[in-house]
């Protein structure tokens, strides 16, 4: 179980507050996320998981700041989405928020490491600086090499990988993830899981949506959608078994040759 | 059995003792499968009993070593070159569950899938802290080796069996939800399910 010592002292980085979104109207209403309450806090990996429908991908646009709920309040970092500016809003999504899209999004007329200078440079950071930063966060994700190149002219799991490092870039506090890993294969997929893990192990906060079971496992907190309501979700610290208890300290065991 | 061809594996090696053959066999797996010393010199015994294995003399501290037989190499061998059958799948308590689940009245099928995922889930977390340490060492060791590997392997084994499970888990949903919607479909007066009842049962409506 999670810390509640920790979760009284702390702020959430994410906070979904009774979080509603109803598209369209009358007869045609649909209830997309009903009254979800979820709190994100700093260190933590939330994975989302949930059948197709369930609303998982509606939750992260909400808490991405890219559409607005229709009851409820997103709070990120202590401000509420809702009561910004168009300006400020944009300002925070950039500064506070990455945010890892399903199908990229990337420039094409841009090469990777300019993809991911761009909101650094929107944020009046300078060429160079920003730069060497798009540089270490494509290092960092294993394609340093490929700084130069086109998106057209890599593969999809090279596309991600500078998609995931644009969400990286700066002081993002919040990394938001559209199954991350889907074109990735699965040695790779583990790298960037791994990637935003140490992220979280140094203080940011990420939220994944993902069916895959093996990557979900790498969060701290596995939350369950389901008809847009938040119905179940798996403990920070789980109390398992022995077998674990007696595989670390096998693993701890002076090697018996 | 693999405790028997576990402990010829690792004689193959030399000579051993019971404990240390405990011992070296839960550092392959994790102690995954932890084994009582009983069990092995049970074990031992049968596989002195069918000439796979015999006395090796004792040393100063009373230790009884074993040593394996040439017919115990041939078995060792024979084992490593034939699969694991699959013909008789181990009975799987959580598919007899399920199978209980869908017939028996009066069942949260549901609430049975989602207690499942959550435990399957959390297991996977373990594991994969588990793994995500080894794979820290490794790299901080510049490789694994020897019994490292072994357990890494094993390792991954129950993740892919933990996830296995849990696509099973989300399948079954799935089937479960067309199912209802095909008998929606072609019940559309909502006849209730006919049922005798006990008495008792009735008693309480």
């Amino acid at each position: 179980m999670i810390d509640t010592g920790f979760r009284d002292r702390t702020e959430p980085v994410l906070h979904l507050d009774q979080v509603s979104r109803v598209h369209g109207q009358g007869a045609a209403e649909v209830h997309a996320l009903r009254e979800v309450d979820l709190r994100v806090y700093p260190g933590e990996f939330v994975a989302v998981m949930g059948p197709s429908g369930s609303g998982k991908s509606t939750l992260l646009t909400l808490a991405g700041g890219l559409d607005s709920p229709s009851g409820g309040r997103v709070v990120v970092e202590g401000r509420s989405l809702g009561e910004l500016s168009r300006r400020r809003l944009a300002e925070v999504r950039r500064r506070a928020i990455g945010y890892v899209f399903q199908d990229y999004n990337l420039i094409p007329a841009l090469t990777a490491v300019e993809n991911i200078m761009l909101p650094r440079e929107l944020d009046g950071v300078s060429t160079r600086a920003a730069r060497r930063e798009a540089q270490a966060a494509l290092d960092e994700v294993g394609i340093g090499e490929l700084a130069d190149r086109f998106p057209d002219d890599m593969s999809g799991g090279q596309q991600q990988r500078v998609a995931i490092a644009r969400a990286l870039i700066g002081e993002r506090r919040l990394v938001l993830a559209d199954e991350p890993t889907g074109a990735l294969d699965s040695t790779t997929g583990e790298a960037v899981l791994a990637v935003l893990r140490a992220r979280c192990d140094a203080g940011a906060a990420a939220m994944m949506v993902t069916h895959e079971p093996r990557h979900a496992a790498w969060a701290d907190r596995v939350v369950f959608l389901r008809d847009g309501r938040l119905v179940d979700e798996t403990g920070r610290r789980s109390a398992e078994s022995l077998l674990i208890t007696a595989a670390t300290n096998s693993l701890n065991r002076p090697e018996a040759s | 059995m693999s405790i028997r061809h576990g402990l010829l594996a690792l004689l193959d090696q030399g000579p051993r003792y019971g404990y240390q053959l405990r011992t070296e066999f839960e550092a392959r797996t994790g102690a995954t499968w932890p084994l009582n010393v009983g069990q092995v010199y049970t074990t031992l015994g049968r596989l002195e009993r069918d000439g796979l294995v015999v006395p090796d003399g004792e040393d100063e501290e009373g230790h009884l070593f074993y040593a394996v037989t040439e017919k115990g190499r041939t078995e060792l061998r024979a084992w490593f070159d034939t699969p694991v059958p699959r013909t008789n799948p181990p009975r799987d308590e959580l598919a007899i569950k399920l199978a209980m689940a869908v017939t028996v009245p009066g069942v949260d099928v549901h609430g049975v899938v989602q207690a499942q995922r959550r435990h399957s889930i959390q297991a996977l977390q373990d594991y994969t802290r588990l793994k995500a340490r080894a794979l820290a060492g490794e790299a901080a060791a510049g490789g694994v080796e020897g019994t490292e590997l072994a357990w890494l392997l094993v390792l991954e084994q129950l993740i892919f069996q933990a996830e296995a499970e849990i696509r099973w888990l989300d399948h079954c949903e799935t089937r479960l939800a067309n199912h209802r919607e095909r008998q929606t479909a072609a019940a559309p007066a909502a006849e209730a399910p006919r049922r005798r009842r006990t008495k008792q049962q009735l008693g309480e409506r």
